[in-house]
């Protein structure tokens, strides 16, 4: 959709493939419409503020308490899992999470892996990783699957597709799928996904899913959809590898409804998904359908950095609903695609420099207008612009020992923060604020005509020839 | 040292304090919704047809014939059904004399794929319970009724018995002690499968049943 490409250096293009998106009226025209409308579907979900306000609350409550026993759930979840028969796997980095998948596909001989929806084998590029040796990945998502066969990435972390207008997906599916004719009938189109894909489902070697919720005590992994594509990946194949990040484990069973119920009705506005699927083991003995072996692969990448952080560590609160998206105000403007980061808006923002390091994410967290939005409406009461403005200070301070963050201290500039020192000086001292105000009024022609990205689209900023002091005076 | 050794001991390096463990019964006690067996099952039914599934008020008696007749308007000629249970045995008894064939799930399903990704139009499958706050049904696949059955045929038919709505998902798992032991796989639907992928526009049929049919007893009218 753009032509500046995303690359491992997210912060680098940023500016470019935001303004491709701001001059291009039909995707703003998509994003804000698609926005718009899970503003307004949310809303409907929580008619009476005191219990939005209390399950919150409670939301945070559940993961806060959960975050502060982590490594001692996860060792319960493998006890748990290991009972039921799930095999457990750990990775440190994406690379060593995509040789585990690789490893078991290639022990099943596997040619074809259905995925599910998983924005965690998004982060870890899974699906270069399997076509590097031979194993096709085909997403099973409507939205994934359409921005597979246009070999682009997902804008959003919930409707990855929403980018795209029905007559380009029409266009996309006359051109790609075989024998389909020109149709933007959203009802058509669908089921010539649903057919396409129902044949990938019948002869998969593998599903692939993500997880939304794992529970230690019973050794269950949870799964939101609607489509019902994340229940096929995980039924129809004979093999079923689950991917989830370390942080998204309750140690009850009971934890489930309050985060469940939290989770639909912010994402999508509903009061729930049509399915939630719990999956406690792979095929029993005497059952005749379900998968044969179950895995679950759980990814570290950078999530104990933040864990590290008390701070810092509210981030990994998160349940990925994509709220704070929605409802941001840059995000609405710019779109998913120009962040260039597996997850995009006020989220990928917390979340993206710990998984990439600050240096390929310094400015990121400067794409914000503190307006407070995703913290208001964020369902476990992220302080989502708390931790922004901790990430500037992480990324704009100088370089320190024993810093809290890989990269701290990237985007430092000795000038900068020079020129901010003086300012601050100058500010704290009426004599001194006199004289430069003095100065700058008498010597506004000294001011550049080109002041960098200001002058780009205004005009040069200059003193007025008197200061408001002066004025007053001479009324008086 | 293994990637499970340095993650558990990064994680056991980091200062963290005990939080208190979050009150989620209270939460539950002071939001109660609809009590009764009739408040709870209009409200579930209100639910799930707003989801776009059908509901037909039905007795333990009458549900066979209801059945019949929901095969017979939508021209459905064969049901996939559990032959080990006694609803499915009761269909397989009513169906056999109307001309609907009945298909026991009998093999693992590596014996007859194809056939029940293509030659399958609907199934008949029992729900465990439903929760009223979000029209949903609890399914608990086991050897009987394998988890496909409500997955792969583009009509799935659920009988439910009113007596089994519980309030809230909360409620139905407390109340039944899901925490003391879980299926392989037990399940939440709330509704024929579906979309908004393609521009937020609501489609039906994504990838799971198209049509999701509710006989719900001891309802009659």
């Amino acid at each position: 959709m753009s032509e500046h490409a995303m690359n491992f250096m997210p912060s680098e293009g940023f500016r470019a493939r935001a303004k491709d998106v701001v001059e291009n009226p039909f995707l703003r025209q998509s994003f804000r419409g698609a926005m718009d409308f899970l503003i307004n579907k949310r809303i409907t979900q929580f008619p009476n503020a005191d219990e939005l306000e209390t399950l919150r609350t409670l939301g945070e409550q559940i993961r806060q308490y959960n975050l502060g026993k982590l490594p001692s759930l996860l060792v319960q979840l493998e006890e748990s899992l290991t009972r039921n028969g799930i095999k457990v796997h750990w990775a440190e980095t994406p690379d060593e999470a995509n040789a585990i998948i690789l490893g078991i596909c290639q022990k099943h001989s596997a040619k074809l892996m259905v995925k599910g929806k998983s924005m965690v084998s998004e982060e870890i590029e899974l699906n270069h990783a399997c076509a590097a040796v031979g194993i096709e990945a085909m997403e099973s998502d409507m939205g994934e699957y359409i921005v597979q066969l246009a070999g682009e990435k997902p804008s959003h972390i919930i409707m990855p597709a929403i980018h795209k207008t029905k007559e380009e997906i029409a266009r996309l599916f006359h051109e790609k799928v075989e024998g389909v004719d020109y149709t933007d009938n959203v009802d058509e189109l669908i089921q010539i996904g649903r057919k396409v894909l129902r044949e990938k489902f019948l002869v998969a070697d593998i599903g692939l899913s993500g997880v939304n919720f794992a529970v230690a005590e019973t050794g269950t992994l949870c799964l939101v959809e609607n489509e019902g594509n994340g229940r096929l990946s995980t039924t129809a194949p004979p093999v079923h590898i689950a991917i989830t990040g370390i942080e998204k484990i309750v140690e009850k069973l009971d934890h489930v409804p309050p985060l469940l119920s939290l989770l639909t009705r912010s994402a999508t506005g509903q009061n729930i998904s049509t399915y939630f699927n719990m999956i406690s083991g792979p095929r029993k003995a005497d059952e005749k359908d379900g998968p044969t072996e179950v895995h679950l692969v759980l990814l570290d990448n950078g999530r104990t950095q933040a864990y590290a952080d008390e701070q810092l560590r509210k981030t990994l609160q998160c349940i990925r609903c994509g709220a704070c998206m929605n409802h941001c105000p840059v995000y609405t403007r710019i779109g998913g695609h120009a962040y260039g980061t597996t997850y995009p808006g006020p989220i990928g923002k917390i979340i993206s420099p710990h998984m990439l390091g600050l240096e390929a994410t310094a400015t990121m967290a400067t794409a914000s207008s503190l307006c407070g939005a995703c913290g208001e409406v964020c369902p476990v009461k992220i302080p989502i612009p708390d931790l922004l403005m901790r990430l500037r200070e992480e990324s704009f301070s100088a370089p320190h020992a024993n810093p809290a963050m890989v990269g701290q201290g990237a985007g430092y500039s000795g000038l900068m923060t020079s020129v901010w020192k003086g300012w601050a000086a100058v500010y704290r001292s009426p004599a001194l604020y006199g004289m430069v105000t003095w100065l700058g009024s008498r010597f506004s022609w000294l001011m550049p005509s080109k002041q960098g990205p200001w002058t780009s689209v205004r005009v040069p900023l200059k003193p007025a020839p008197k200061r408001l002091r002066d004025m007053l005076k001479e009324r008086q | 040292m293994s990637a499970r050794d340095r993650i558990l001991a990064k994680l056991n390096a980091a200062p963290v304090l005990p939080k208190a463990a979050p009150e989620i019964a209270d939460w539950y006690a002071a939001h109660r919704s609809a009590e009764t067996t009739a408040e709870k099952s209009a409200r579930f039914r209100g639910c799930i047809e707003f989801a776009h599934a059908e509901v037909y008020a039905v007795s333990n008696a009458s549900w066979p014939q209801k059945l019949w007749e929901v095969l017979s308007a939508k021209q459905l000629e064969k049901l996939l059904v559990a032959p080990g249970t006694t609803h499915g045995q009761r269909a397989i008894d009513v169906l056999s004399e109307s001309g609907i064939a009945c298909r026991g799930y009998e093999q693992k399903i590596e014996d007859w794929k194809e056939e029940m990704f293509h030659d399958i139009p609907a199934s008949l499958t029992i729900a465990r319970s439903a929760i009223a706050e979000t029209g949903t049904l609890v399914l608990w696949p086991d050897a009987h009724e394998p988890r496909l059955m409500s997955l792969v045929p583009p009509v799935h038919i659920v009988l439910l018995d009113a007596s089994n709505i519980h309030n809230t998902f909360y409620e139905a798992m407390t109340a039944e002690g899901w925490a003391d032991g879980l299926p392989t796989n037990a399940l939440l639907i709330s509704g024929p499968s579906k979309t908004a992928d393609i521009q937020v526009t609501l489609a039906y049929g994504a990838h799971g049943p198209k049509e999701l049919i509710v006989l719900l007893i001891g309802d009659e009218a």
